[in-house]
């Protein structure tokens, strides 16, 4: 009796593998894991280039640029997506870079304080600083918003002002960009930061927020295009060796001008040129 | 088909649901544990309540992986939420079921049955945007463990209320009208009679929103800092080990994945042993009866 009921599960599950067998070899497939930041831009670039080339398929995961350069490694993925410049010990890989984003302060309109220094940024950070009324704002203690563990968007941030994580005194810490746009939004004592792709267009739909200027460059999408935004990074795509086929076939497509129009709608700024 | 025949194909059906389920339950156990190994070998169980903090990364210099506050964080959040929840919710229930007037229990019924129905990411979004700001403006920051125990509170009120009403449903209809006959009054009733006899019902509903506040993430994740310290106030945010997990998970690499899995594991054993307890003490309940 046993043996006949475990006999017909075994058929229906030898009947589902090789159905979704036949349906992948059907079409050819591209994936690319990584960077949150860079998933969405790469999914609208994907779509294009699906389009272009029917029959193929591009899948694009999430799972942070660390994931991207672990799946680039190991073959995971035929490419990876990392919203920083690469590390030394990541010299396996090579990168192309499809557009520039750049990290920015933000704090609530209502907060009177229109710029701060790295060095008072580094003193709220480490908490030395705990109070708007010694960067020349309102009496009312500062709520420090920092990024989780791992994120890119971190990294850049301590690296750019010389922090290291257990030093930071957090108040809130958030995962991702909107998270952080709401918790400053919400707070009028709050800083935190942001992409400024994100804090832009947030910023010009009505959301509630401020971006400060870094290092006295006014954060914007064309400061960040001209490089004169000291905290921007390069969106790249990675690979191992050389790519061929249509992994390299994609990215050309991908870092071309033929996609300009696609990143300048996701607020980023494009390279192609 | 003879009945016999019928009889069979049920029970081969049955047996083979209840094999899907069991195993499910076996193979996530044990992907836990498997992914957990090189964590526990690597770093030892110890670390994970010795260390001096939780940085993980191996970006940020030394690693070191510090659970506790997390554990405090998760049951902190969780005893707020069930001491606010639990009253309120056998009040709805006992409200709905001997208090409220026919008509306004059905719509106030709806009411609890909709606010079950309502996604985690809802109740997270609306806390952060309204819950709080207002705790902000008491005192700063805001995101605090108050702010995870209010929204958890509202999340595992409706499961409460709905499991103590179906618990009262089932007491006998002869005691309340026995007791009625004796001249109770309609507290008296409640109190000595109504409860006592739903007792295990009632501490079902208290063990499912344990649970379920225990297992909580998004809400929490949105409302509660996420900063890994153990609260001296309401007031400080706290991480809870669920928060710990969706935050990190997708950025991790080894031995933070793994130390990750660790967190998962301790959140299984958690619930486990809740299983466990309001199995022995359901049964005490029903010995003493």
């Amino acid at each position: 009796m046993k043996h006949k009921y475990s006999l017909h599960l075994l058929l229906v599950l030898l009947i589902s593998a090789l159905l979704t067998g036949l349906a992948n070899a059907a079409e050819k497939k591209l994936i690319l894991t990584g960077s949150s930041t860079i998933a969405p831009l790469v999914s609208e670039i994907a779509k294009r280039y699906e389009k272009e080339n029917p029959g193929l398929r591009v899948d694009v995961q999430t799972g942070g640029s660390s994931r991207g350069v672990a799946d680039a490694r190991r073959g995971l993925a035929d490419i990876g997506m990392v919203s920083r410049e690469l590390k030394a010990e990541e010299d396996d890989l090579l990168a192309f870079a499809i557009a520039k984003d750049g990290i920015c302060l933000i704090t609530n309109q209502s907060n009177p304080v229109a710029s701060l220094s790295d060095e008072q940024v580094v003193k709220i950070y480490r908490g030395e600083i705990t109070n708007w009324k010694e960067v020349g704002g309102n009496d009312a203690p500062i709520t420090v918003v920092n990024k989780a563990e791992g994120r890119s968007t971190l990294e850049l941030f301590l690296k750019h002002y010389g922090l290291k994580n257990q030093e930071v005194k957090a108040h809130v810490i958030i995962g991702d960009n909107e998270q952080g746009v709401k918790t400053v939004s919400g707070n009028p004592n709050a800083l935190g930061y942001v992409s400024i792709g994100t804090a832009e267009f947030d910023a010009a739909d009505g959301v509630p927020i401020k971006l400060l200027p870094v290092g006295g460059v006014e954060a914007s999408m064309a400061n960040v295009k001209s490089g004169e935004f000291p905290l921007s990074r390069p969106l790249n795509l990675v690979v191992r060796g050389q790519p061929e086929g249509f992994a390299s076939d994609f990215i050309r497509f991908a870092s071309s001008s033929k996609v300009d129009d696609i990143v300048k709608e996701q607020y980023f700024v494009p390279v192609s040129n | 088909m003879s009945p016999y025949r019928t009889d069979r194909i049920l029970i081969g059906t049955l047996r083979c649901a209840a094999v899907v389920s069991g195993l499910i339950v076996a193979v996530v156990a044990l992907f836990l544990v498997s992914e957990s190994v090189p964590a526990l070998r690597q770093i030892g169980p110890y670390r994970f309540f010795t260390d001096s903090a939780w940085h993980p990364a191996p970006h940020s210099g030394e690693s070191t992986f510090n659970l506790v506050p997390m554990i405090v964080g998760t049951l902190t959040v969780t005893a707020g939420a069930l001491a606010l929840a639990t009253p309120l919710g056998l009040g709805s229930a006992m409200f709905l079921r001997f208090y409220a007037p026919p008509k306004l229990g059905v719509i106030y019924r709806k009411i609890i049955e909709l606010l079950a129905g309502i996604p985690s990411v809802v109740f997270g979004f609306w806390g952060l945007v309204t819950i709080v700001p207002l705790i902000n403006s008491i005192h700063a920051p805001g995101a605090s463990l108050l702010a995870g125990i209010c929204i958890l509170a509202i999340m595992i009120l409706p499961t409460v209320a709905l499991v103590s009403d179906a618990a009262f449903e089932v007491v006998p209809k002869e005691y309340v009208k026995g007791a009625a006959a004796l001249g109770l009054s309609r507290w008296a009733t409640i109190r000595g009679v109504v409860i006592p006899s739903a007792k295990s019902g009632l501490f079902t509903a208290i063990i499912l929103q344990t649970g379920r506040a225990l297992g909580e993430t998004m809400a929490v994740l949105m409302v509660c800092g996420n900063v890994v310290q153990v609260p001296k106030s309401v007031f400080e945010p706290v991480r809870t080990l669920t928060a710990n997990i969706a935050l990190e998970m997708a950025y991790a690499l080894d031995p933070h994945r793994s130390a990750l899995f660790v967190s998962g594991l301790l959140l299984l054993t958690l619930v486990a042993g809740l299983v466990l307890l309001a199995d022995v003490l359901s049964r005490r309940y029903e010995c003493s009866q």
